[in-house]
C-alpha cells in the first residue's frame, strides 16, 4: 500500500474528502456572512443562532406538521429569512449609520437570546432528525465508505455557492446590489429602493444560513448551541478570504475545510486551532484577506 | 463531571456571567426554615437536560416521599455554568450568607472538586452526584463528601471490563483532549489490559468546539479495532454515534462504547442511531416495580416530564438520605456539624427507590449495584424513553475502586 508522509494514501484520501465536505458547510455559511457584510456593513453575529434556527425549523416541520427533508429545504430558509426581514427592519436598519461595533453587539445580543430561548424550550441534548430515505446508505469508493448523505450536500452546497455568485455577478439585480454598495444615494436617486433591497438581501443571507442548518440537522446533533461552535471557525474563514469577498469566502471554505481535516490526520489535537493560526498569518500579511481590496 | 469552558468569545463569556449567579428559585416545603438545600449545576448549557431542573425536583421528591419529618425544608437552586470560578462564589454566599447547609448535584469535576474543598472548610454537608472524578473519594476525599452515583473507574470498570470479556478485545479510542477524557481513557485502558485487551490507537480531539468527528472515526476503523471507546461526553458523543451509524460503521460489525452516556442523550439521538450501543448506568427508570413507582411520583414536576435520568436520581436518593440522617440526630446537631451528619449518613444503611438498598463506605463512595445496559433496536422499543435492556449487572461489591485503592486520607490501611 502507498503511504504519504507516513500515512496510508487511501486514508488521506478519505480526509479530503471529508475535508471538502466540512469545507461546504463553512462555504455556505460564509457565503452568507459575505452577502450580508457586503452590502450591509453588518457583522452579523446572529449568523449561528439562524443556522440553528434552520435545523431546529426543519425539525418542528417534521414532528409539527409531518412536512419531511425536501419540504423543510424549501420552508425553513423562508421562515428564517421572514424572521430575519423582520429583525433587520425592527433593529438592524437603525443602526447603518454608527460605527460597527454597534451593529456586531446588536446581533450578538440577538444571537444570545434566540439561543437562550429554544434552549428553554427544547432543552439543551438536542433533537433527533434522520437522514431522508433517499439519500440512505453509502458508497464503497475503494479508498473509504461514503455515505450517499454526505456527497448530496457537497453538490447541493456547490450549487447554492454558484448560484449565489451568478446573482451577485451576472444578473441585473446583482449590479444594482453591487452598485449600492458602492454608493447607495446615488443607486437611490435613478428610482432603486435601497431600504427594500437591503432589508431583503438581509433576509436572503439568513435564509442561506437556514439553508446549511437543514442541511446539518441529519449529520449534526440538533441543539442550541449548535450555531455557536461552528460561527467562530466560519468568521474566521470570512475574515481569511476577505470580508465582504463572495468568490473568497466560497474559496476559503472549501479549502480550510481541506486544511482541516489533513490537520486531523497529522495533529488531531491542533485542529481546531490551525485555522485561527492561518488567519492570524493571514493578517499579518495581507490584512484585507486573500480575495478581498485593500 | 467536565471541564466545560464555554466558547470562546469573550464578550459571551462576560454577558453569560453577569447572568446566571443568582439563585433562580425558591420554594418553600413548609412556612418558616429549619433546613436548607442548595441544588447547584448546569441550568444553561450542555447538563442542563441531564441534571439542571429535573434534579431539583428530584430533590423536592425526596421531601415529599419522607413525608412530616417533623422540621421545614427549603430548596434552592443555582447555575454554575460549569465554571468553578462561579460555582465556588455561589457556595461559598450559599454557606455563608445564605444558611445552606446541604449542597448537591454538581455536575463538571473541576466545578464538584472546587466545591468539596469549600464545603469542608465551612463544615457543611455535600453530596455529590453528577461529578464524574473519582478523586473525590481518592486523593481529594473528604469527612463532609458524598459521592453518590457513579465515577469514572465505575464506568471504566463497567463498560470497559464488561466489552472485553464480551469478546471486543481490540480498542481504539476517541477522547476529548482535556483531563476528564484523558481520566476516562487511562482508567478504561487499564481495564482492557487486565482482561487481555489491546488498545491499537487513540485520537484526541480538541475540546470544546469539535462537531465533525467523522474524520477521527475513519481514523477509528482503518485501525481494524473492535471497539471504538469513546471517552468524551454530552454533545461530543451523540455527535460520535450519529456520525458512525452514518458512515455505515457500527453495521459492519464495529461496536461503540460509549463510556459516559445519559438516557437524555440517548433521547437526543433517537433509536435509529443509538442502537446496540453499550454504556454503563448506575440507575434507570424501567429497572424495577420501585424505580417505576418513584418516576410515576416525580414525573409530573420534571422538565418536558422527562423521566429522571442517574444523575437526577442520585439527587433524590441522596437528599432522602441526608435528610433522614437529620431526623434521626436532629436538627440542631445537624446544622452545628456537616462531619457529623456525614458520619451518621455512612452508619445507616441507604434505602430508596432509586438505587435500592446501600451503604456509604467511609471514603465517601456510595455503594450499589451498576448495570450494563445495551440500547433497544427502534423495533423492540414499546414506547417513549423504553430505551434499554440489561447486558449485566455487576453486584454492589464489585462495582466501584477498592476502599484500599484510592489513596483517601479517611482509610486506616
Amino acid at each position: 500500500m502507498d503511504e504519504i508522509f507516513g500515512i496510508p494514501a487511501p486514508l488521506l484520501f478519505g480526509q479530503l474528502l471529508l475535508g471538502l465536505i466540512n469545507g461546504a458547510f463553512y462555504a455556505m455559511l460564509s457565503l452568507g456572512l459575505a452577502v450580508i457584510f457586503g452590502l450591509l456593513n453588518i457583522i452579523n453575529f446572529t449568523h449561528g443562532s439562524q443556522f440553528m434556527m434552520g435545523a431546529f425549523v426543519a425539525w418542528m416541520l417534521l414532528a409539527w406538521a409531518g412536512l419531511g427533508y425536501w419540504w423543510a429545504l424549501l420552508l425553513a430558509p423562508l421562515i428564517v429569512g421572514a424572521t430575519g426581514v423582520i429583525i433587520e427592519r425592527l433593529m438592524i436598519s437603525r443602526l447603518y449609520k454608527l460605527d460597527h461595533l454597534y451593529g456586531l453587539l446588536l446581533t450578538f445580543g440577538i444571537g444570545l437570546m434566540i439561543e437562550g430561548v429554544f434552549r428553554n424550550e427544547f432543552g439543551s441534548s438536542g433533537l433527533p432528525y434522520r437522514i431522508p430515505n433517499e439519500l440512505q446508505g453509502a458508497w464503497d469508493l475503494g479508498f473509504m465508505f461514503m455515505p450517499v448523505y454526505r456527497g448530496w450536500v457537497v453538490v447541493f452546497a456547490l450549487a447554492c455557492c454558484l448560484a449565489t455568485w451568478l446573482v451577485i455577478e451576472k444578473t441585473r439585480l446583482g449590479a444594482y446590489l453591487r452598485a449600492a454598495t458602492e454608493n447607495a444615494a446615488l443607486v437611490q436617486a435613478f428610482g432603486v429602493n435601497v431600504p427594500r433591497m437591503i432589508t431583503l438581501t438581509y433576509g436572503a443571507g439568513v435564509a442561506l444560513a437556514a439553508l446549511a442548518g437543514v442541511l446539518a440537522a441529519p449529520i449534526y446533533s440538533v441543539n442550541p448551541q449548535m450555531g455557536t461552535n461552528l460561527i467562530i471557525i466560519v468568521f474566521a474563514v470570512v475574515v481569511i478570504g476577505g470580508m465582504g469577498s463572495i468568490l473568497g469566502s466560497v474559496i476559503t471554505g472549501f479549502g480550510l475545510g481541506i486544511v482541516e481535516g489533513m490537520t486531523k490526520v497529522f495533529w488531531p489535537e491542533a485542529s481546531s486551532t490551525v485555522i485561527f493560526v492561518i488567519m492570524a498569518i493571514v493578517l499579518l500579511t495581507r490584512p484585507a484577506g486573500l480575495f478581498g481590496r485593500a | 463531571m467536565i471541564d466545560t469552558t464555554r466558547r470562546g468569545l469573550l464578550m459571551g463569556t462576560a454577558a453569560a456571567a453577569s447572568f446566571g449567579a443568582l439563585p433562580l428559585s425558591q420554594a418553600r416545603a413548609q412556612a418558616g426554615t429549619a433546613i436548607k438545600i442548595g441544588v447547584l449545576n448546569d441550568q444553561s448549557g450542555l447538563y442542563r437536560d441531564l441534571s439542571g431542573p429535573g434534579s431539583t425536583a428530584c430533590v423536592r421528591q425526596a421531601i415529599a416521599d419522607l413525608g412530616q419529618l417533623g422540621f421545614n425544608v427549603e430548596v434552592i437552586q443555582a447555575d454554575h455554568q460549569n465554571k468553578p470560578d462561579v460555582g465556588s462564589n455561589i457556595v461559598r454566599q450559599w454557606l455563608d450568607r445564605d444558611g445552606v447547609d446541604l449542597v448537591i448535584d454538581v455536575p463538571t469535576s473541576s466545578v464538584a472538586l472546587a466545591v468539596a474543598g469549600i464545603v469542608r472548610e465551612k463544615n457543611k454537608v455535600y453530596i455529590n452526584s453528577t461529578g464524574a472524578s473519582s478523586d473525590l473519594t481518592g486523593s481529594q476525599c473528604s469527612p463532609n463528601t458524598v459521592h453518590w452515583t457513579y465515577d469514572t473507574w465505575m464506568l471504566a470498570n463497567g463498560t470497559g471490563g464488561a466489552m472485553v470479556r464480551a469478546g471486543g478485545d481490540t480498542w481504539f479510542f476517541i477522547t476529548a483532549d482535556y483531563a476528564f477524557g484523558h481520566a476516562l481513557e487511562r482508567d478504561t485502558t487499564n481495564f482492557i489490559r487486565a482482561n487481555g485487551g489491546r488498545v491499537l490507537g487513540s485520537v484526541r480531539t480538541p475540546f470544546p468546539g469539535t462537531t465533525d468527528f467523522s474524520s477521527f472515526l475513519v481514523q477509528a476503523q482503518a485501525s481494524r479495532a473492535k471497539v471504538i471507546g469513546l471517552a468524551n461526553a454530552g454533545g461530543d458523543t451523540i455527535n460520535c454515534i450519529k456520525q458512525a451509524a452514518e458512515f455505515g460503521i457500527t453495521r459492519r460489525g464495529v461496536r461503540l462504547a460509549g463510556l459516559l452516556v445519559f438516557i437524555t442523550d440517548v433521547h437526543a439521538l433517537g433509536l435509529q442511531a443509538a442502537q446496540g450501543l453499550a454504556l454503563t448506568e448506575s440507575f434507570y427508570w424501567d429497572l424495577n416495580d420501585r424505580t417505576r413507582a418513584l418516576t410515576t411520583r416525580v414525573r409530573p414536576s420534571m422538565p418536558a416530564n422527562a423521566p429522571p435520568t442517574m444523575a437526577q436520581a442520585g439527587c433524590y436518593a441522596g437528599a432522602l438520605h441526608y435528610l433522614k440522617a437529620v431526623k434521626d440526630m436532629g436538627v440542631a446537631a445537624a446544622k452545628a456539624d456537616g462531619a457529623a451528619v456525614v458520619a451518621r449518613m455512612k452508619a445507616m444503611p441507604t434505602n430508596d427507590d432509586a438505587f435500592g438498598e446501600g451503604v456509604i463506605r467511609p471514603d465517601g463512595r456510595k455503594i450499589h449495584p451498576v448495570y450494563l445496559f445495551e440500547v433497544k433496536k427502534p423495533e423492540e422499543s414499546r414506547g417513549a424513553w423504553d430505551y434499554y435492556k440489561v447486558l449485566q449487572t455487576v453486584p454492589a461489591d464489585q462495582a466501584f475502586r477498592p476502599l484500599n485503592e484510592g489513596g483517601c486520607s479517611l482509610v486506616r490501611s
